[in-house]
């Protein structure tokens, strides 16, 4: 045993996960120890610092380009990025899960185990503050999409699917309004998220199989090796397509969004929306650029059909819904297509737009989620969108602040929806894949309807009776509008320097 | 004895889960039929591992393990939970969320 070789780990590279799980952990001790009514400032005051040190690790160590412990993780420039993009998402979301001005308690039940109904839960009802438990929680699923987009092996990236993936399903249960329909999401988030995540495993198994181990540079020596069996390769690829494609809601993995975007917490819809979707494409970018390269051919003509069903069915849905989260989560789907257009370009060009995508389509939902968290009346958000009717006329900044965002995620000149679905589809042009742009440009125009009938809704009808009220956020809430519209604004007029940036980060390590 | 035949064994028990969890409807049962496609990827794994001559298909079917364990705290606990105000664990009645 004298010999054992132990493998390097370089620290500095890892702070911003470590901060994070240290963080987390040391929010659950907190959770035993401290007395309830000082929880939530502590516990918030203890999440959002360790997502800005985290962010700060990664700003100090942007420069490192390093692959350690014993190849497990890939430290790169799409690596630095998409952490410095989770963080600053997760940071915003954050703001959303802790802010507690515009309903009595939040928007969290206090004890999720009492039974929905029962005389406690009328009791917990009447605003007892929410669990804290959702601190330590997030920074969990934070923490495991940062080693998500980071995983050089496919053990790696199965533990970091989970460790990201079950804090979020107990997340989904624990609303305070309508908790039946929060623990139905919860289940059905639950039930198809570990089915796929079973495909997604018995996928690395073949792999494993094929290749004779799991890391993406020894997958991708098996690839060019004009010997493979190719039942195990492709059989094992598209089983673990499956599982990334699920998290990022691509058709027809698609069919658990609006149900638990609709049943979840507001703030918790807002991080799977923002958040989630950066880590699931930023895993599904390195497995198809590092280890799959040498198959481009045979899987672009597949995920190219793919991506036509998700941005069909997601613009083509998106138009008969009647309710504004499900409105949204049908937007995430077709966004999550135009996406995988860019990822399919597969060039340099669609690595970087399609990272810049989500950084500006994240900053815009937020902005979205946190509106719709404050449209409200005496039942909790008013999520109906006939009740939206007239809002412009109630409350006309909100009402403006909801219509700029609706501009932005339909593509308008100025708003970073345009710059950045022009940088994807640029990409898929220079990458070849006409026909994904054509679609793209046809559903993005169908996709303008849906949300051009909220703005006219809400500023060309009359206020009605049932037109619930805009709560007044509070400092938190007031701070992610700020920060979601100005990102919006911003990357729309000025996109260069993210675009520089993003440029500059396209180069994976193998 | 060849391997071959656990591999496919492996296949026929990831098939009678994946089919288990699309056509039964009880709760409990579609969580066991995903453990069920859990263990045939270990039984894939460590069937690999010995056709390989590595060790790593093993050491990732103990991670699997741990994982599947975790996974089996939380789904129990939204189970529950369900079932505490529903009395029943079946997936047709959870049907509030539709459109």
């Amino acid at each position: 045993m004298g010999d054992l070789k132990l493998p390097e780990i370089n620290y500095g590279a890892l702070s911003p996960m470590l901060i994070l799980f240290g963080a987390a952990c040391l929010g659950v001790l907190l959770e035993a120890v401290l007395p309830r009514g000082r929880r939530h400032g502590v516990q918030l005051t203890l999440a959002l610092a360790s997502l800005v040190a985290a962010l700060a690790a990664v700003i100090l160590t942007r420069n490192t380009r390093v692959v350690t412990i014993g190849g497990a993780v890939a430290i790169d420039g799409p690596t630095v990025f998409l952490w410095g993009s989770i963080l600053l998402l997760g940071v915003v979301s954050m703001l959303l899960i802790g802010e507690r001005a515009v309903e009595a308690g939040g928007a969290f039940v206090s004890q999720a185990a009492i039974t929905v109904g029962s005389d406690k839960d009328l009791k917990q009802a009447g605003g007892q503050p929410g669990a804290t438990e959702v601190y330590p929680l997030t920074i969990f699923s934070i923490g495991g999409m940062l080693l998500f987009v980071a995983a050089n092996d496919l053990l790696t990236m199965f533990v970091a699917l989970e460790v990201l993936s079950l804090p979020l399903y107990l997340l989904c249960a624990l609303a305070r309004r309508r908790r039946l329909l929060s623990q139905e999401a919860a289940l059905k988030y639950f039930l198809l998220g570990s089915y796929a995540s079973a495909f997604f495993l018995f996928g690395v198994a073949l792999i494993y199989g094929f290749a004779g181990a799991v890391d993406l540079a020894s997958i991708h020596a098996a690839v060019a090796d004009p010997q493979r069996n190719e039942v195990l390769l492709f059989g094992g690829l598209a089983l673990v397509a499956i599982g990334l494609l699920f998290k990022g809601a691509a058709a027809p993995f698609h069919v658990w969004t609006p149900d638990v975007y609709q049943g979840a917490p507001t703030p918790i819809t807002a991080l799977m929306a923002a958040c989630t979707k950066v880590a699931a494409f930023g895993a599904l970018l390195r497995i198809l650029y590092v280890a799959f390269d040498g198959v481009r051919w045979d899987f672009q003509p597949v995920l190219g059909v793919i991506a036509i069903l998700t941005m069909l069915i997601g613009a083509v849905l998106a138009v008969t819904q009647t309710d504004m989260k499900r409105l949204l989560a049908y937007s995430s789907i077709a966004n999550a297509g135009y996406l995988l257009v860019g990822v399919l370009a597969l060039n340099k060009e669609g690595l970087s737009s399609t990272m810049f995508y989500l950084v500006a389509y994240g900053f815009s939902v937020l902005a979205a989620f946190g509106i719709v968290s404050l449209v409200r009346d005496a039942e909790g958000e008013a999520t109906h969108l006939s009740r939206w009717a007239g809002l412009g006329r109630k409350s006309p900044l909100y009402a403006g602040v909801f219509s700029f965002i609706m501009l932005a995620f339909a593509g308008i000149p100025l708003t970073s929806g345009f710059t950045s679905k022009f940088a994807v589809f640029g990409a898929a042009i220079d990458g070849g894949q006409t026909w994904l742009v054509i679609v793209g440009v046809i559903t993005s125009m169908v996709l303008a309807f849906p949300y051009l009938r909220v703005i006219v809704m809400m500023w060309l009808s009359e206020p009605g009776e049932s037109t619930p009220t805009v709560s007044i956020p509070g400092f938190l809430t007031s701070a992610a509008l700020v920060i979601g519209v100005i990102v919006t604004l911003a990357l729309g007029v000025i996109p260069a320097p993210l675009l520089d940036l993003t440029n500059d980060a396209a180069q994976f390590v193998r | 004895m060849t391997p071959d035949y656990y591999l496919v064994l492996a296949a026929i028990l990831f098939t009678i889960g994946a089919a288990g969890v699309l056509v039964r409807r009880n709760a409990i049962v579609l969580f066991m039929c995903i453990e069920l496609m859990l263990n045939a990827a270990n039984l894939a794994l460590v069937t690999f591992s010995r056709i390989n001559g590595t060790l790593d298909g093993q050491i990732i079917s103990f991670f699997v393990m741990v994982v599947a364990a975790a996974e089996v705290v939380i789904g129990l606990a939204i189970i529950m939970s369900i079932f505490r105000t529903r009395r029943s664990a079946s997936v047709d009645d959870a049907n509030l969320l539709k459109y």
